[in-house]
């Protein structure tokens, strides 16, 4: 059951990854969200929001600067307890493990909250296995690349065809216990160096 | 392969010299242990997933292992601080605008304490004659030793550190800039920060950790008490290791090396020209000036990692006269059995540490440069206590407690 009363403040200097723990949040009804993703003026912000949820990132530098504003409550109406403090052992663990923490107005009853936090940890995971998924996909283009420049320097050098060129490099490659890639990679290197810049 | 595989967290900072150094020289692989190092990215996230099992070991703000069994801090769980990761290593910093005002009201750049904080004090009553707003300091965390000496040394001098300016937090990459852009005016902090601030031009250092208390410990090796308790020979191992590492980091002819180790992007990511002044005691203040402090980062001699009680319970004395929990004698059991001289003793006795016999001092009492007898011969020891010549009797906590 969503309680749409509650606002939400997703602190996140990642504006793509704030944006997508928003939209989740919004998707599940909840209208009150904020996103901030700076650090300076914080403080004021904060205290005009007087959110009653914060959701921030782990790798923000700003959290023990966060703790002491909302322990001190000078920014904020109420004192804020660190969510996880109240929970169960597995959801802090969930949580520190996919790389958020969240924030909630003392007293405010734990199930009212955790749907909140589990999206968070839903999306930050989802969010990390898309970055993984970009990084291979950069790296499969990349050694696509690479593959077809060295097989251009065999054909040049060696005069052979393009088949033949990717055959050899993937004889060669089977024969080292490397990948193609890696051969490929020393080929264009050793290439660049002989001045066989082809 | 390794008897034993441990996980530390780190920050990148000056003191965590002796981490590094233990990974990076051998000295953890030479006892057994395959010590990995992971930064983090505040402290935060060292006391989390130092709860949740993610690190074994982690560098910590001195105060925070004593806070965290006092129960202050979210996700307080049971820590021990066996070993120290050495002395001093901060320094206070303004902006050139508030220098130059202190500068006329007879600061000079010598660091000195005493009459920095006079000429401070001075602008202070001059900014609430006409009207200015109150000068903002910033320190990295309210549990820390920059917190302590900054609010120390503003008292000693006449300043209430509540009433007279703000204190706020805020994380050491962001204070440079902070600085530059007027947010704030001065702030405490660990090495390399301050010197990154003096080479961008953005502050000048005004004193440090080394005058206003001397040979104070800075950060700790935090443990999981739990773990430490199951754990026994990896304890004793890692603690062989970091003695080391730390002998290794005191020597002057290591420290071109070690500055290029904690300038590699994968630890402090700055240039070495920011880390050797702290290394070398020779410190850029700004404006072309240099001091030499030959004591300012102290990593090993001088029982340097030896974690005395007596300093914990002063933390403990700063919290309760700066409001953060209240005096009770029943936390005092607490606090003390925070720092672990016993499992320093007994894990680099055997290797012949020389190593101070008592578990507490009274700080203030050692004037002068000296040696102590040790099991292991003497030990030579630098002068303690702070600047205004107050001592602090680990015995007598409450007595210091209720003196103006």
């Amino acid at each position: 059951m969503v309680d749409a009363s509650l606002k939400i403040l997703v602190i996140d200097e990642n504006r793509i990854r704030a944006s997508i723990i928003e939209t989740g949040l919004r998707e599940a009804g909840h209208d009150q969200v904020f996103v901030l993703s700076e650090l300076q003026g914080i403080a004021r912000r904060i205290s005009e929001i007087a959110p009653d949820v914060i959701v921030i990132d782990l790798e923000n530098p700003g959290r023990d600067m966060l703790e002491d504003m909302f322990q001190l409550s000078r920014s904020v109406r109420r004192p804020i307890a660190m969510f996880v403090d109240q929970s169960d052992k597995s959801a802090i663990e969930a949580a520190i493990d996919a790389g958020v923490s969240a924030y909630v107005i003392d007293g405010l009853k734990q199930e009212r909250v955790k749907p909140i936090l589990d999206m968070a940890v839903m999306r930050f995971n989802a969010f990390s296995r898309l970055e993984r998924d970009l990084q291979d996909a950069r790296n499969e283009l990349q050694e696509r690349k690479v593959v077809e420049r060295a097989k251009g320097i065999l054909m040049k050098t060696r005069g052979l065809g393009e088949d033949e060129a990717y055959a050899l490099l993937r004889k060669t490659a089977m024969n080292q216990n490397k990948k193609i890639g890696e051969i490929a990679r020393s080929l264009v290197t050793a290439a660049d160096l002989l001045g066989d810049a082809s | 392969m390794p008897d034993h595989q441990i996980i530390a967290g780190f920050l990148p900072l000056l003191d965590s010299a002796i981490l590094v150094a233990a990974r990076e020289k051998g000295f953890a692989e030479g006892e057994g242990v395959d010590l990995s190092l992971v930064r983090e990215t505040s402290w935060a996230n060292i006391r989390d997933r130092m709860a949740v099992g993610h690190f074994h070991a982690a560098q910590m703000l001195a105060p925070m292992p004593i806070a965290s069994n006092l129960g202050l801090t979210p996700l307080a769980v049971p820590l021990a601080a066996p070993m120290v990761l050495g002395l001093g290593g901060n320094a206070i910093t303004v902006s050139n605008a508030l220098w130059a005002r202190m500068a006329e009201a007879g600061a000079t750049p010598d660091l000195d304490p005493a009459s920095t904080g006079k000429a401070l004090k001075s602008i202070i009553a001059e900014r609430a004659s006409t009207g200015e707003a109150r000068l903002r300091f910033a320190v990295v965390h309210p549990h820390s030793g920059h917190n302590y000496e900054l609010r120390y040394w503003l008292a000693a001098c006449g300043i209430d550190p509540d009433e007279d300016v703000e204190i706020l937090i805020a994380p050491p990459p962001l204070l440079p800039d902070a600085m530059s852009n007027g947010r704030i005016d001065g702030f405490c902090v660990g090495e390399p920060w301050n010197t990154v601030a003096v080479r961008a031009g953005s502050g000048r250092i005004a004193t440090v950790k080394a005058r206003i208390w001397r040979s104070s410990p800075e950060k700790v090796l935090a443990l999981h008490a739990d773990w430490m308790g199951e754990n026994e020979a990896a304890t004793h191992a890692l603690l062989r290791a970091l003695y080391r590492a730390a002998a290794w980091c005191g020597a002057s002819w290591n420290h071109q090396e070690l500055a290029e180790i904690l300038a590699r992007e994968d630890y402090l990511g700055v240039s070495p020209q920011a880390i050797m002044p702290a290394l070398g005691g020779q410190l850029g203040l700004g404006g072309g000036e240099i001091a030499e402090v030959r004591d300012f980062f102290v990593p090993f001699a001088s029982a340097a990692t030896f974690p005395w009680k007596s300093h914990a319970l002063w933390f403990y004395s700063q919290m309760v006269r700066w409001g953060q929990c209240s005096f009770s004698k029943d936390h005092l059991e607490t606090v003390e059995s925070s720092f672990r001289p016993d499992i320093y003793r007994a894990a680099l006795g055997p290797i012949g540490a020389a190593i101070p016999a008592a578990d507490s001092k009274v700080e203030g009492a050692r004037i002068h440069a000296g040696a102590i007898e040790t099991d292991a011969g003497k030990l030579q020891v630098l002068a303690d206590g702070f600047f205004d010549g107050e001592t602090f009797d680990p015995g007598a906590i409450e007595d210091y407690l209720a003196r103006p």
